[in-house]
């Protein structure tokens, strides 16, 4: 059976970096896909890959990673800079992250207007409009 | 008069330390998008040797290898770099995979857990870059999340970036699609396996090094 564990943004606002990346970890090595609200930050992301790659073993062999955005190139000047300004203070709360363990998840496919979710057991199509509508 | 002259000497030992200034030019991307396959093509034009082994074999590459003192010289405009060719960044590392290619067990497990610590490794790295060549498979869809996070790390480090397209003489390369993905980059596309695109390449390392 496939679970899929949402996890508002507040759940990890106050966490560490560190503390993010195990929680994420620890919830994905029990077969869980996570939706986050929002994302990680660029230097978190690639600490979560690093992280992972500690974990590796036999059992687990890695994760599916996939951010959708909102797009910027649509937004106007002064949204911009309010978001971007929100995303220092708050942490970057627009989009979603993706994140699921590699023996379930066997590609997260996307391009720019959908994402796809093939798992390894069966074939599920699961596709989201971006949220680009979001200001 | 002293102090001109001071400022002359000191002016002129600076712009001559400037030329032979040695950046750390690293390659990055996933695995089997072509890194040491350019590196050992750079090697090849500029110092007649190759850098490191290729394989189809994803993870080939397990370790940084460092290639010192490679100095380009083209139309008028000289280079000097050492060349720090990285292990393929990746999400997932299964060992059955490379039991595919005829690998015994064993050695797959050894394998695996050498691309685990390469991986590590290569993210380590990226603070020591000075400029960062990501080597993509022009012919494999561009917009996975190993790609963006790679660059994204690279731009919030300031590291300046030039993404190259490689694999350009297979038939199912879509440089469009790659540029469309990046969009705000330079990318030159290549075919480090044949040389083919190669002077835009350096043309563009001149720039990204400038």
């Amino acid at each position: 059976m496939l679970t899929l564990q949402f996890i508002p943004y507040f759940e990890i606002e106050n966490l560490t970096p560190q503390k993010r990346i195990k929680k994420i970890l620890d919830l994905v090595k029990t077969d869980r896909i996570i939706m986050l609200e929002g994302r990680l930050r660029k230097e978190e992301e690639a600490e979560l890959i690093q992280k992972t790659m500690e974990e590796i073993n036999e059992a687990f062999t890695g994760i599916e990673l996939q951010v959708i955005e909102s797009d910027k190139k649509e937004q106007a000047l002064l949204t911009k800079i309010k978001t971007n300004l929100a995303n220092i203070l708050l942490g970057n709360r627009q989009g979603m992250t993706i994140i699921g363990p590699a023996n379930i998840i066997k590609e997260i496919k996307r391009d720019p207007d959908k994402i796809e979710l093939l798992t390894k057991e069966f074939k599920v199509k699961k596709r989201t409009r971006k949220s680009t509508k979001k200001k | 008069m002293i102090n001109i002259l001071k400022n002359f000497i000191n002016k002129v030992i600076k712009d001559l330390f400037k030329k032979k200034k040695h950046i750390k030019l690293g390659l990055y991307g996933p695995p089997n998008g072509g890194k040491t396959t350019l590196a050992n093509r750079i090697c090849q034009d500029w110092l007649g040797e190759e850098m490191g082994k290729v394989s189809n074999m994803a993870h080939e590459t397990r370790e940084i290898q460092i290639k010192e003192q490679i100095n380009i010289k083209s139309k008028g405009k000289e280079l000097s770099f050492n060349l720090v060719d990285t292990p393929g960044i990746a999400t997932k590392i299964d060992y059955e995979e490379f039991l595919k290619h005829g690998m015994k067990e064993k050695e797959a497990k050894q394998r695996a857990k050498e691309a685990t610590k390469g991986v590590i490794d290569s993210i380590a790295w990226l603070d020591n870059m000075d400029a960062v060549i990501v080597v993509l498979d022009s012919t494999i869809d561009p917009y996975s999340q190993v790609n963006i996070t790679i660059i994204g790390n690279l731009e919030a480090r300031k590291i300046p970036v030039l993404i190259v397209g490689n694999k350009i003489d297979l038939k199912k390369s879509n440089m469009k699609k790659l540029e469309s993905a990046f969009p705000q980059y330079n990318i030159v596309g290549i075919s480090a396996k044949y040389g083919k695109g190669m002077e835009q390449f350096y043309e563009a390392l001149y720039v990204l090094a400038g």
